[in-house]
């Protein structure tokens, strides 16, 4: 009789964000500065 | 809880300009981040474009100083990710997606306006026909043809600017038209698409 060989899977999967995506993130907020100005808060994205 | 002290020294060395310590703590919580994401939405691309949206939340509110949770970054970065991903499926369910599949494609039924590879080939050729036509027209003719299809003018504003009336502007494009059927007819030219 055949034997069904089978390793059961872990539904838990670790995965990583690419390092590509982290940078752009680091980028962004290097680029981003928040402006206050009369109790209010103005973002300012300079690239 | 050394781990969350860590990550509130970390978080106030952001928000007094340490861009450093961001991708500290980026970098320290990503594989959490990025599995909690992924085992809701099943699919790498999305997981990365919410994990990327979480942290731009979190920056702007760092940035804001609106931050309060302290000692709870991690499980406040969770939070924001699990509303992502519940806008995600919200979207998705009123956009749903098909895919086509070996007996049915979508695009076998779907297109659009635009000209295939060849189609687009054609056009370039009978364009650059037509412009090679109009050259054996007279000099008047020429002008009028051209300020007319090329330059899209009005015949008002032909007029105006070659110096005649609309009429005699209209009688030129009328003989441009019939003289370039007359070469096109007379050479067996076929400008088909």
């Amino acid at each position: 009789m055949e034997d069904i060989y089978s390793s059961p899977k872990s539904k838990c999967k670790l995965v990583k964000t690419r390092k590509s995506k982290i940078d752009a993130l680091l980028a962004f907020s290097k680029s981003l500065h928040i402006v206050k100005h009369k109790g209010k808060s103005f973002e300012n994205n300079l690239n | 809880m050394e781990l969350q002290l860590e990550d509130a020294v970390l978080i106030q060395n952001y928000i007094q300009g340490d861009e450093k310590a961001l991708e500290v703590l980026i970098n320290r919580h990503n594989q959490r981040l990025t599995s909690f994401i992924y085992s809701k939405v099943h699919n790498r691309s999305v997981t990365e474009d919410i994990f990327q949206d979480t942290f731009i939340k979190v920056i702007r509110t760092l940035k804001r100083g609106a931050y309060n949770e302290e000692g709870k970054f991690l499980p406040w970065c969770m939070r924001i990710a699990h509303n992502l991903v519940i806008d995600y499926f919200r979207r998705n369910s009123k956009m749903p997606r098909f895919e086509g599949h070996a007996d049915f494609n979508i695009f076998s039924v779907l297109g659009d306006d635009k000209l295939n590879a060849e189609g687009q080939l054609i056009k370039s050729q009978i364009d650059s026909d037509i412009c090679e036509l109009i050259t054996e027209l007279p000099a008047d003719q020429q002008e009028v043809i051209r300020m007319r299809m090329y330059q899209d003018m009005s015949f008002k504003e032909i007029a105006e600017n070659t110096g005649v009336s609309i009429n005699t502007a209209l009688g030129r494009m009328r003989y441009a038209l019939i003289n370039l059927r007359k070469i096109i007819e007379q050479n067996n030219i076929v400008l088909t698409n």
